[in-house]
């Protein structure tokens, strides 16, 4: 059930065994050093320009969460705004309706090619898939969804799909895979960032100028006023937005904000979080259609609101939390662990901190990937820190893990349901299970420690059978000639020998 | 049952643990403007309206927009230097552009018209502007598409736009002020420089599919 929910998607191997096949990758890891150490320094600097960050954040996190709370009337509140304004409202409760509703909005145009600005939603839903499946073509125009569309690679990073591949790799695939989609790459094509991006733009012009149907997500969609807001640096956002006769929006139901006052707060923390810009290039605000008149813009507009597991990560007290994210993947930059292992071990378009308590919300926990994820964390806590709408990531995981472990009551398409404990943590819980046996047992306890004491010398250096993986990385500590506690009985501290110790109690 | 009644459900029945959730926020938004604490300032240090205007610039062209300034006299003669300088031969002017702003310009005049197509408007060499308002911190221009801005196409498909502000009055320090000027029910652009990239490398280029060069006539004494 969890993996139909994200068409198009294959099934992914468990976090541990993609990250040790990613991180023996050795391009792979410079190309995303290289990549997020420069855009993390940079970040600090465009943050610190800002003496009231703190209080960014703060109301960032409290706008986000005043609207989950009241989150059907500002969805109703928005969708009386949009069609006051000209627009047609639908609403998806799943991958495959955002997907009909979309293919029959192409359709009922009569053409077989759209434009879309990069979108996580259509990402998460497969959208593109789904449209070549009905004999429609979607072009991607975003620099790194390019790269990654005409790589037939699948992305790894919120922000930057293509962090993965460095100059060299990209100016190879342009070379090798424009000529099958449109405008080949000009001839001579070096790998200087200026030249590539001149190649993208030339390639994809004639597409942008001809286009009749444009397809985008959005970052925030303002209730009060109808108003969509996509924030974007190339332009193509611009063009998919403006050319166009016919603009349809996917969008997952948590980017409304009540009021337009509501952007003067992400519009200050998201370009500095995302690309450590004081802003970036260029924001589009639309409100409805734009008349005969004016023409300024598409005359039809279509707004698909998303659920996908959006409602069922709501009813979880704890992990809602997530819903405040505005994906600006300063999680990712910041992360010890998507640093070396990369997006694609993820198994999903949201990697990184984020994703790992995303996924396996919006998916369930159901899969051996989605499983896997709240585990794929050391629990550093860099990503809240940088977090600007102050998601508790780390306290999302630990929430996540108990549940994997345990089981217990979720939600799955808006009906509870109760976990069962997974399989693969028999033996954690097992081990759980007998230390809780024995703490509660002081006599029990004693003579455990006291024969672990006498058998120390054959003691393994790593664990057999379940417990090997664990040892794999780790010493197991060594045990004390005596127990503690034996010690104590017998020394009093170390007092009643005058060992010289101090006494610990302080009495 | 509708997707849209099916997916309300849900929302309620997950809040069901939220005390309030069902009351709803009041009519007129005072209660939500309760809830969301705004100690974040209006804007960042106290600057004198020229001291404004000069942080405008310098952060315009720390994106690597060309900035200029002159005074309202010397705008048609500054503009038409701009184009010679850029070769344009064509340069479209929106329908309310003080038409004595291109009065000393040799390139030929094209008028938008709503039929204009996206081709049309990519044989233009350069577009001239003005701006709705522009933003001190972070060096923003926003085109709200009045009549002296046009539709937002013409300022995005030629590769050259200039845009002309009036400072100091159409200059605010911050983004909460300049929201606060704009109307949300127009068609608005924000524009932060010439369009750039950062997906190749995380590193920032300047010029995808927007204007590669912008120029940005900072005019005063109107």
């Amino acid at each position: 059930m969890s993996g139909g929910a994200f068409v198009g998607m294959p099934a992914f191997p468990p976090f541990p065994r993609a990250a040790h096949e990613a991180v023996r990758n050795t391009t792979l890891r410079a190309n995303l050093r290289h990549a997020t150490h420069t855009i993390r320094d940079k970040r600090a600097r465009a943050v610190a320009e800002l003496d009231d960050w703190a209080e960014l954040r703060e109301a960032g996190k409290r706008i986000k969460d005043e609207t989950l709370r009241h989150l059907d009337r500002y969805l109703e509140q928005l969708e009386e705004s949009v069609v006051r304004a000209g627009g047609t409202v639908h609403w998806a409760a799943d991958a495959a309706e955002a997907n009909r509703i979309v293919t029959e909005l192409v359709r009922a145009t009569g053409e077989t090619e759209v434009v879309k600005v990069k979108s996580m939603a259509t990402q998460e839903i497969g959208l593109n898939e789904a449209l070549e499946a009905e004999g429609i073509h979607a072009y991607e125009t975003d620099l790194a969804e390019l790269i990654v569309q005409l790589g037939k690679d699948r992305p790894s990073h919120i922000l930057v799909p293509a962090i993965h591949r460095n100059r060299g790799e990209i100016r190879d695939i342009f070379r090798e895979e424009m000529g099958a989609w449109g405008r080949p790459a000009p001839d001579g094509l070096t790998d200087t960032p200026a030249e590539l991006a001149d190649a993208a733009r030339l390639h994809l012009r004639e597409k942008f100028l001809r286009a009749k149907v444009g397809v985008s997500g959005a970052n925030f969609m303002v209730a009060e006023t109808g108003t969509l807001v996509v924030v974007e640096s190339e332009g193509n956002g611009r063009m998919c937005l403006t050319l166009p006769e016919t603009l349809i929006s996917v969008v997952g139901i948590e980017k409304v904000v009540p009021t337009w006052r509501d952007l003067e707060v992400f519009l200050q923390t998201l370009p500095r979080s995302s690309t450590a810009e004081r802003m970036n290039p260029y924001t589009s605000m639309w409100t409805g259609t734009s008349d005969a008149q004016t023409a300024d813009g598409p005359r039809a507009f279509h707004l698909v609101l998303l659920d996908n597991g959006r409602t069922d990560t709501l009813a979880d007290e704890v992990g809602r939390q997530a819903l405040r994210c505005i994906r600006c993947s300063a999680c990712l930059n910041v992360c010890p662990v998507y640093e070396r292992a990369g997006g694609h071990a993820y198994g999903s378009v949201y990697p990184g901190p984020i994703g790992a308590i995303l996924s396996p919300q919006l998916r369930g926990t159901g899969s051996e990937i989605d499983a896997s994820l709240p585990y794929a964390s050391s629990l550093c806590g860099a990503c809240y820190e940088v977090c600007p709408v102050a998601i508790d990531i780390p306290e999302v995981l630990v929430h996540l893990r108990e549940r994997v472990v345990q089981g217990g009551e979720v939600t799955r398409r808006g009906v509870k349901v109760t976990l069962k404990p997974a399989r693969g943590h028999a033996a954690e819980r097992a081990a759980m299970r007998a230390a809780g046996f024995v703490f509660a047992r002081p006599g029990a306890l004693r003579l455990g420690q006291r024969l672990a004491s006498r058998t120390r010398r054959f003691h393994p250096r790593t664990l057999p059978g379940p417990g090997r993986a664990w040892s794999a990385a780790r010493d197991l500590p060594k045990v004390p000639a005596e127990p503690f506690r034996d010690w104590w009985e017998r020394t009093r501290g170390g007092a009643a020998q005058g060992s010289g110790r101090q006494e610990v109690s302080g009495k | 049952m509708s997707s849209r009644d099916l997916i309300l459900g849900r929302v309620r029945r997950a809040l069901a643990d939220v005390p309030d959730a069902a009351e709803g926020p009041a009519g007129d938004g005072s209660a939500y403007e309760a809830a969301v604490d705004r100690g974040y300032a209006r804007e960042h240090g106290g600057r004198t309206p020229e001291e404004t205007v000069d942080l405008l610039a310098e952060n315009l062209a720390d994106y690597r927009a060309i900035v200029h300034h002159c005074a309202a006299e010397e705008l048609p003669e500054l503009l038409a230097r701009l184009l010679a300088a850029r070769g344009a031969r064509t340069v479209l002017a929106p329908p309310g552009l003080p038409p004595h702003w291109l009065q000393a310009v040799d390139a030929t005049r094209v008028r938008d018209r709503a039929a204009s197509t996206p081709h049309e408007l990519d044989r233009v060499d350069s577009v001239v502007t003005g701006c709705a308002v522009a933003v001190a911190e972070t060096g923003t221009l926003v085109l709200d598409g009045s009549a002296d801005q046009g539709r937002r196409r013409i300022t995005l498909v030629p590769d050259h736009h200039v845009c002309v502000v009036r400072v100091p009055d159409q200059v605010v320090s911050s983004v909460p002020l300049a929201l606060g000027r704009l109307d949300p029910t127009r068609p608005l652009t924000w524009i932060s420089g010439p369009s750039a990239t950062s997906d190749i490398e995380l590193d920032r280029v300047e010029g995808v599919h927007g204007p590669r060069t912008l120029e940005v006539v900072l005019m005063s004494g109107e």
